[in-house]
């Protein structure tokens, strides 16, 4: 009896399996699925965040990251902006000073020398400053070719020759910026109590400084001139270090967009500050006559302080000569008389 | 004279990283160095893609253009090649590139990043082809040998296209005809300025 009942069961179960397999397809165009409909489109994911991010199964996460097409822009920056910027302020500050020196020429001491001399900066400050302006022109040099070798010095020579130059001056701006950020805190802590701007700036700018014309303001120790120089240096200093030691743990505070812009702000600051620095060096050396022994013997004629600092003068004589306002021991200051 | 291009169909890709291994394997590229990398966007959403980005060879490429030291060169083919030789590993190729294809063999602090190192559409470098030299320090030259990059030959799902910039378009624009979609040819707006119409 049961045999019927499986036979039948078969046939019918085979009927319907063919009835399956020999079915016509479903007529694909009345419902077929657009994958791409819903998919994410690159154009648009562009558009919205300006960079594609996504998830791989690699261990470096940050290659997450599939496409940031602003690394366009930083291009533009570094390879037109930027040679701009700074070819106009280095050249240009170079050009302004070649012209200003054949014009005014160097500012003399007026009233020849004296003969007697009194301490500006002892040993100290002066092994700041040099430390620091070691450092800064061997940064200056190393980072200009960074961004004006490739056009400038590299047709010149071989491309060996510029590419191992190139990494030696890499590594000297590294290692240099060690030494170069403790002198910036020094000088910042060192000559921050001269350096406020007060009333007696407004009117030694209002005079030309002495440097236009002939006259010669009255300043304490430091005139608006150095006081101008040193907020460069302390501040163009705080960001040129910031943004460098930024670059140099790379994704350790931000990403790349973070790095692009630290670039930025790295490259302008230092150009502008190469331009300010060689106005520095001038007026430190053939700007101004007696300058130079401020910070090459660290003291000046009495005479040259009278023409330049009076007020800082007045202080120190004040004192009965010796430059007990230094931090230094007493025996080594040397008396005026 | 052929225009080497990569094409990464992301509705083919099934991020099942073959590529990722093939390129590894057949470069021995060191640990940590990653030339070539599959990126899923939208991860378990509805519409995620996975695309395998490598360098793309850009024209006019930007890591050229900013490299301090001018150690790109493009080959014949259209691949950008570099010099080991002339890198000073600074980074500037790193913070140009729109597809994060350059890799540097040390973490990078104290600018120690070592010799940049990316994907060479398995063309090797500018020492002689097959040799020694060049095999160490950028891995195979298959496009020497007539081969195409292995990442490519490896796909499992024919995602990846690698070879002249206008066969493998015709080969997408064939497929999307026929399927009747495609999310379109990802990275080719960047890296060449134009894209394929489907």
């Amino acid at each position: 009896m049961a045999f019927p009942a499986r036979v039948l069961r078969l046939a019918v179960g085979t009927w319907i399996l063919l009835l399956l397999v020999l079915a016509p397809p479903v007529p694909s165009t009345a419902q077929q699925v657009n994958p791409t409909a819903s998919a994410v489109k690159e154009q648009q994911l562009l558009q919205e965040l300006n960079r594609i991010e996504g998830r791989v199964s690699i261990p470096d996460q940050r290659s997450g990251v599939l496409e940031q097409p602003q690394g366009r822009d930083w291009r533009a920056f570094h390879n037109v902006t930027l040679r701009w910027i700074g070819g106009v302020a280095i050249v240009g500050m170079l050009a302004v000073l070649v012209i200003f020196y054949l014009t005014r020429g160097m500012v003399r001491l007026e009233s020849g020398r004296s003969g007697r001399t009194l301490v500006r900066f002892n040993a100290f400050e002066r092994f700041v400053h040099w430390m620091t302006a070691t450092c800064f022109i061997i940064l200056a040099i190393s980072g200009l070719n960074i961004t004006f070798g490739r056009p400038l010095l590299l047709p010149l020579i071989s491309f060996e020759a510029f590419s191992e130059w190139s990494q030696w001056a890499k590594y000297a701006h590294i290692y240099l910026s060690f030494p170069f950020t403790i002198g910036v805190v020094l000088i910042f802590l060192m000559w921050i109590a001269g350096n406020i701007p007060n009333k007696v700036d407004v009117e030694w700018l209002k005079r030309g400084g002495g440097i236009v014309g002939h006259d010669q303001p009255p300043a304490y120790r430091f005139n608006a001139g150095q006081k101008a120089i040193y907020w460069i240096v302390v501040i163009g200093g705080a960001l040129v270090a910031a943004t460098g030691y930024g670059l140099m743990f790379p994704f350790y505070l931000t990403g790349i967009e973070g790095m692009q812009l630290a670039h930025i702000i790295h490259s302008v600051v230092a150009v502008l500050f190469v331009a300010a620095m060689v106005a520095h060096i001038y007026m430190g050396t053939i700007g101004m006559e007696g300058a130079f022994e401020a910070m090459g013997s660290g003291e000046v004629d009495v005479n040259w302080a009278r023409e330049h600092h009076s007020l800082w003068l007045d202080e120190q004589m004040a004192r009965t000569g010796p430059n007990d306002s230094q931090p230094q021991p007493r025996h080594s200051a040397a008396p005026a008389e | 004279m052929a225009r080497m291009k990569f094409l990464c169909d992301a509705d083919r890709c099934i991020e099942c990283n073959a590529c990722v291994t093939a390129c590894k394997n057949e470069h021995e590229v060191p640990w940590g160095i990653n030339r070539r990398r599959v990126v899923t966007i939208a991860d378990g959403k509805p519409g995620e893609r996975s695309v395998s980005m490598a360098c793309m060879h850009c024209t006019d490429a930007p890591c050229a253009a900013v490299c301090p030291v001018n150690c790109f060169y493009t080959t014949a083919d259209g691949v950008v090649l570099h010099s080991k030789d002339l890198c000073i590993g600074c980074g500037y190729c790193f913070y140009a590139c729109p597809f994060g294809a350059p890799q540097y063999p040390k973490v990078g602090n104290f600018g120690s990043r070592g010799k940049m190192d990316k994907c060479t559409f398995c063309a090797g470098g500018p020492e002689a082809d097959g040799s020694k030299e060049e095999w160490e320090k950028y891995g195979a030259n298959r496009l020497a040998e007539g081969k195409l990059p292995l990442c490519a030959e490896m796909c499992s799902t024919k995602s990846l296209l690698a070879g002249d910039g206008e066969i493998i378009a015709q080969i997408y624009k064939e497929r999307v005809m026929k399927r009747g979609y495609g999310s379109g040819a990802w990275g080719w707006k960047t890296a060449y300025r134009e894209t394929i119409e489907s």
